[in-house]
């Protein structure tokens, strides 16, 4: 088997806060291989966008990576000096964010700040630069890109906006694009576009994707293999027809069937939902045991005593639940 | 179940000027709403779906009343709801209230849970204040919140709870018609299935029609019983909620329906057709046009109007039915 381009050990995030420390992100392991796509997937507050901002080393204000390796084609990222990671920041490694009008300078014309990374990253003369933002613009579909170069953020709209973004990202060619949210923002019609153009992008220069995402459909239609997060952890990581036609972890399972209608082809209209009760945990306020304990329905002693490890239950399946004890038999 | 028409909507238009900036003579006109037609019967859940900046969200706040209309009128119960004022308008508020998306800006941060819900109590004033106390407590425990919570403030909630909060603002004042505008869209899918399943009791408990306004056709085609899809201002297809999933009529709908992605990863779509963006300056013809795929050259010259398609369905499509195998 190849070698992952990406490799994440036991990766440890932990902020100081005025209530204590906490762990954002809690020892999560994963890889990802050149040409792939690996979908992150998790409720608000689970840690998966700090997990993103960890890879790129840009985790924010009190927050620090305390344990763990992230290898990077070879490298452990987290032992590079700042100006080595500065380098590999937007060249190798792309990042693309959720609201694209917060993420681009509203007072700089769209093709300076694409052609800013060409600039810095790839050496290239000013004038050089700026043809080659009009020819990446072209590329991920903006009409009359020649003109379009000379636009500031507000002349775009949110769509369009969301095409610079990933125009920047790719304009160094990176081996690794992580997508945070991309088509939270945006409406169905153009998220279909974007997700469309992100795809085809991936397969031209064969790069890596992590697609962080809440909505399940995006993940099912756009990933190989998926990681679903809870409170910092993963709990159940899959090949992506695997964890939709399986779901292991009972939070996976309760997050499948709480999504309405469209998706589940038999129209359940007038009936109730099946749900999760109660809400995700504050990271303060964690307990010993299992961080799904409180939400589930299978729970039994063992679940409040120890916390279960992620353990391969099935060929590239791996989920951590005590409903599993050893070889794919279910405890009563 | 439903009997009779609770709401008449006739040619309802709501114009915004924009003026082209400083230096400029010229302005633009934005047809938020444009000449709507449409009823809403007693009982029955009216799903309200279309993506940003296609009115959804002025035509709730024209239906509040929290925004006069350039022409048409809304009929409650036979009357104009722009006729009233002083006390008569009061009732109206009473009998109509509506449910916000963003649970944290529409709720006032230096007000107990307790003390919003009851405002409207107060406003309204029903009851002594010992009743109207009482009341908020009881509508609290209804939605599902806890009496301890009461003199909790809205930061000290989730965001699942905060719209619980807004649903028992709603409903405390007995109202007959919920405007709900994306009440789940800001909410997690384990938190979103919550909601809407309280949605749905509530409506039972309460005998209430809802309005429920969404972008997300998933949500929609769980709650609602008829179904419009507005584009631009207009709404290009009305039917029941069957009728829009196995048999869509408008192109636009079918682009809709397209773009979900599937939860079936098995299930992989043919390379799509969606293209383009919605054009927001008015121009000739079908306002779908440039985005279509079955436009012929009546498109680009006259607007089609919703028109009768057959006993429950309405499309604004010049091609509607001859295009039915393509879609």
């Amino acid at each position: 088997m190849q070698t992952p381009l990406l490799e994440i050990k036991d990766l440890v995030t932990v902020f100081n806060t005025a209530r204590g420390r906490i762990k954002a992100v809690d020892g999560v392991s994963l890889q990802v291989h050149s040409g792939e796509t690996l979908g992150i997937v998790g409720e608000s507050g689970c840690g998966k966008t700090m997990l993103a901002l960890s890879i790129m080393r840009l985790v924010p204000g009190d927050g620090r990576i305390a344990n763990g390796e992230i290898i990077f084609s070879g490298q452990n990222l987290l032992t590079l000096s700042e100006e080595d990671m500065r380098a590999r920041r937007g060249s190798e490694i792309s990042m693309i964010f959720q609201e694209p009008m917060t993420s681009l300078n509203p007072v700089l014309r769209i093709g300076e700040q694409i052609a800013e990374a060409i600039r810095l990253h790839r050496n290239l003369p000013a004038k050089k630069a700026l043809e080659l933002s009009v020819d990446l613009l072209r590329e991920v579909g903006i009409p009359d890109p020649q003109k379009r170069v000379r636009d500031y953020p507000h002349n775009l709209s949110g769509g369009m906006r969301q095409r610079v973004m990933i125009a920047m990202a790719m304009s160094c060619h990176p081996k690794l694009l992580l997508a945070d949210e991309p088509t939270t923002a945006l409406d169905v019609t153009i998220q279909a576009q974007i997700l469309d153009l992100i795809s085809s992008l991936k397969q031209k220069n064969n790069m890596a994707v992590i697609f962080i995402t809440h909505d399940l459909g995006v993940i099912a239609q756009n990933a190989q293999k998926v990681a679903v997060m809870y409170a910092g952890k993963i709990v159940e990581s899959a090949p992506v027809e695997a964890l939709f036609a399986k779901p292991l972890h009972p939070y996976t399972e309760g997050l499948l069937e709480s999504i309405p209608a469209v998706c589940a082809a038999s129209g359940r209209k007038g009936e109730y939902l099946k749900t999760i009760p109660g809400t995700v945990p504050g990271l303060y306020d964690l307990t010993a045991g299992c961080r799904f304990q409180d939400r589930c329905p299978y729970a039994f002693a063992d679940c409040q005593s120890k916390e279960p490890a992620l353990a391969e239950i099935e060929t590239g399946h791996f989920v951590s639940c005590w409903k599993y004890d050893g070889k794919n038999s279910l405890r009563e | 179940m439903m009997s009779g028409t609770l709401v008449e909507i006739s040619q309802l238009s709501k114009q915004y000027t924009l003026s082209g900036g400083f230096f400029s003579a010229q302005k633009r006109i934005i047809h938020a709403v444009n000449h709507i037609d449409l009823q809403i019967f007693k009982g029955e859940t009216l799903g309200v779906v279309g993506e940003s900046g296609c009115g959804k969200s002025t035509l709730a706040r024209l239906m509040t009343r929290l925004e006069k209309p350039t022409g048409g009128s809304i009929n409650f119960k036979g009357e104009n709801i722009f006729s009233y004022s002083g006390e008569a308008l009061k009732s109206y508020r009473r009998g109509v209230q509506i449910i916000f998306q963003d649970t944290y800006s529409s709720l006032n941060p230096r007000k107990s849970a307790l003390s919003m819900i009851k405002e409207p109590l107060t406003i309204h004033r029903l009851g002594s204040a010992k009743e109207r106390e009482a009341k908020a407590l009881e509508m609290m425990s209804k939605v599902g919140l806890k009496k301890e919570q009461a003199k909790r403030y809205p930061h000290e909630f989730s965001g699942g709870q905060r719209q619980r909060i807004g649903i028992a603002r709603a409903l405390v004042l007995n109202p007959e018609l919920i405007i709900a505008d994306e009440p789940v869209s800001s909410l997690d899918v384990s938190i979103q299935a919550q909601i809407l399943n309280l949605l749905l009791d509530l409506k039972n408990d309460f005998h209430l029609t809802y309005m429920f306004i969404s972008h997300d056709l998933n949500v929609i085609r769980f709650i609602s019983d008829r179904i419009a899809v507005m584009y631009l201002g207009r709404i290009v297809e009305l039917t029941t909620n069957e009728n829009i999933y196995s048999r869509p009529l408008h192109p636009y709908t079918r682009m809709l329906l397209d773009a979900v992605p599937s939860c079936d990863p098995r299930q992989k779509k043919e390379k799509m057709k969606i293209k383009g963006e919605a054009m927001l300056e008015s121009s000739q013809g079908c306002s779908f046009q440039n985005r279509c795929l079955y436009r012929k050259e009546i498109c680009t010259k006259e607007e089609p109007p919703l028109k009768k398609f057959d006993e429950q369905s309405y499309c604004a499509c010049h091609r509607a039915g001859s295009i039915q195998d393509m879609l």
